[in-house]
């Protein structure tokens, strides 16, 4: 069963130079209990993406296509709607647990926040329900921690509190912006396993953006490889490691060994750099990089194709970049 | 935070004593001598001598500066050469006019200042925004006298609503006294509640960045909700620091409205004695409101630490 159905979704930016697609034409569906990951270098617009699922992208950006929750288009949909749905039926982890948590709160209180707004229950009882809470993601001590400041805690333990946070009011769907790149190396792998244990416990969705082929290898169902807006290929996550189509994933994947994929495997940079936004042709975004380019790439953005059975790839050149990952 | 209490607490007490040495030192010990200052150039060397006598400044140096702080800190001032009373109830029959204009401006700076910052920065860009701006660089240009003589000629003498000028006394009734106070609580408002509106702005859309705002809207919470939730405490920082600084400039500021205004406060005081010479009147008002800035930021230390828990673990 469908639980968010992404369709051509567009998020364009103002910038002096006029206005740049961060997310271009990117479409994907995700049923209720699947896991999808988001990779890409960096400024691919994975985050822009998750943004604009939440409603939340920057001032001023532009949103166009169709986000579906269960069939309700949220682009249509007014503020005050959002405001419901958001960390109540679709929640979000950041990043940077230093900063994303408010200074000047006591953690149960900002834990016990979205049960205030979308429950409206008592402030006791929900505070109560955040010590349950910080408890299942593993706080030591929760019921004296959730008194603590966020500034007591070390990183792991505020995105645990972040991850209790977005869990507070049981979401359908979990959008997790590269929540351990900004933790220390040893406690990586355990929020991460928390973070797959109670997508798996409560059935949730789950949208992961990480630079981790490792960590996409082991924890999601479905891959989208991004590059400059655009979801370059989609793929389950067996299908893009036995095969990549796309040149972009290709010369992503290149430097890494094929079987025995291991956690902390980072991106590899291909060569060249990733032109600024506003350069990006309106064409294949890949056309400057790509080492099987042809003038045909440059006429329009190449439509999805099919590689296999659910394995899609935006790009004209197909049976070169076969032929070239044979070779 | 009890000890954070303390050390803030001797870092005032400190102040006040670097603060009444610097004043000693400046009216009592450099060249120059405050008799002969007090009674003019033109004196008879005898009358001098007499004064020089009577103030006790055949003693000394560290003896008078030692006997001035015991008097400072048990209420005795010494008596006015000018007005010939006690110098402390010169200065207490004063600052009933003085503290209670000083709290009014300062309410009313805040008020504005946290209104105009707030809706400014919640509307960003847009003609609100650059109202407010635009108020604010008025505010930073126009001088607090010049305003306050404004006022006195469109609310006294054009539209009749207030006196010009004068104070009734609180025995006249609280309403009338209030009213004596109003313009010039304006007057010393406006300036400073331009300067803090600008900062309040600043502070607000500062905050409004974090990534902690994002958290919020993520959460559920409105624009609106976020603001008030989670923003505005968070910006109070930078806003609570000026204050703190404004009432310096505020307590500076009566000096001139309440000549404006024929005010008898302690500002008007001040103006006073220095016209008249009356060096220890002088010497003890200066250390006043030296005395009256150091509690306000001793005051505003301790706000800080209610605000911001990272202060009260800090060392
Ligand atoms: N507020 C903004 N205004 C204009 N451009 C922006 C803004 N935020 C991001 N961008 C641009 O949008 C593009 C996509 O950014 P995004 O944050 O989605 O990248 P990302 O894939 O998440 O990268 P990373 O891996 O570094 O997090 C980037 O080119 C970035 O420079
Ligand atoms: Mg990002």
């Amino acid at each position: 069963m469908t639980l968010l159905a992404v369709e051509d979704l567009t998020v364009s930016l103002p910038t002096r130079r006029g206005w740049a697609r961060a997310v271009r034409d990117l479409s994907f569906a995700l049923d209720r209990g699947q896991t999808l990951g988001l990779v890409g270098e960096s400024g691919c617009g994975k985050s822009m993406t998750a943004l604009a699922l939440m409603g939340l992208q920057p001032e001023g950006a532009r949103v166009a296509g169709r986000i579906a929750l269960d069939g309700e288009d949220l682009l249509t949909l007014d503020e005050a709607d959002l405001c419901r749905i958001r960390g109540n039926r679709m929640a979000m982890i950041f990043q940077e647990p230093m900063t994303a948590l408010n200074p000047l709160q006591p953690i149960g209180r900002q834990v016990s926040e979205p049960l205030r707004l979308h429950r409206r229950v008592g402030r006791a009882e929900a505070e109560r329900e955040a010590v349950r809470l910080l408890d299942r993601v593993g706080l030591p001590n929760a019921a004296q921690r959730a008194h603590a400041h966020p500034h007591m805690l070390s990183g792991g333990q505020r995105q645990r509190a972040m991850i209790a946070m977005a869990l507070a009011c049981g979401p359908d769907l979990l959008i997790a912006d590269e929540p351990t790149t900004a933790l220390d190396v040893t406690i990586q792998g355990q929020i991460l396993d928390l973070v797959i244990e109670l997508v798996d416990e409560r059935g949730m969705a789950l949208i992961l953006i990480t630079h981790d082929l490792g960590v996409i290898a082991e924890t999601v169902d479905r891959v989208i490889v991004m590059y400059g807006g655009a979801g370059v290929e989609e793929a389950s996550s067996e299908a893009l490691f036995d095969y990549r189509a796309h040149p972009y994933s290709q010369g992503l994947f290149a430097a890494l060994p094929q079987i025995g994929l291991a956690r902390g495997a980072r991106l590899e940079p291909i060569p060249g750099t990733v032109p600024d936004l506003a350069d990006l042709p309106d064409a294949c975004t890949f056309v400057d990089r790509c080492p099987i380019a042809a003038g045909a790439c440059r006429a329009a953005p190449p439509p999805p194709l099919a590689v296999a059975r659910g394995h899609r790839a935006r790009c004209i050149r197909l049976e070169e970049a076969r032929n070239r990952s044979i070779r | 935070m009890a000890f954070f209490l303390l050390r803030r607490f001797g870092t005032l007490i400190g102040t006040l004593l670097a603060a009444s040495l610097v004043v000693f030192l400046v009216l009592e010990v450099l060249p120059g001598d405050p008799a002969q200052v007090m009674l003019g150039v033109d004196a008879e060397p005898s009358t001098v001598e007499a004064l020089r006598r009577k103030l006790g400044l055949d003693r000394p140096p560290v003896e008078r500066y030692l006997a001035w702080i015991a008097g400072l800190a048990t209420g005795d001032l010494g008596i006015s050469y000018t007005y010939s009373v006690p110098v402390s109830e010169l200065i207490a029959e004063r600052l009933v006019l003085t503290i209670p204009l000083a709290l009014i401006a300062m309410a009313m700076t805040v008020a504005i200042a946290l209104g105009l910052g707030l809706y400014a920065a919640s509307h960003h860009g847009k003609p609100g925004d650059w109202g407010v701006m635009a108020f604010g660089q008025l505010g930073i240009a126009i001088p607090n006298f010049w305003f306050a003589i404004l006022l006195i000629l469109y609310f006294s003498v054009h539209l009749g609503w207030f006196s010009a000028g004068g104070f009734p006394g609180w025995s006249a009734g609280i309403l009338p006294a209030l009213q004596s106070l109003l313009l010039p609580a304006i007057s010393l408002a406006i300036v400073q509640a331009a300067i803090l509106a600008r900062v309040t702005r600043s502070a607000v859309l500062e905050v409004l960045r974090e990534d902690f705002v994002r958290t919020a809207r993520a959460k559920g919470l409105s624009r609106r909700q976020a603001l008030w939730r989670h923003v505005l405490r968070n910006a109070l920082i930078p806003v609570v620091t000026i204050m703190g600084l404004q009432f310096a400039n505020l307590l500076t500021g009566t000096i001139i409205i309440e000549n404006v205004f024929y005010l008898p406060g302690v500002g008007r005081l001040v103006f006073q004695a220095i016209s008249q010479r009356d060096l220890i009147v002088v010497k003890d008002v200066v250390v006043l409101i030296a005395a009256l800035v150091v509690v306000v930021n001793f005051l505003v230390d301790v706000l800080y630490a209610v605000i911001d828990p990272r202060l009260r673990t800090q060392r």
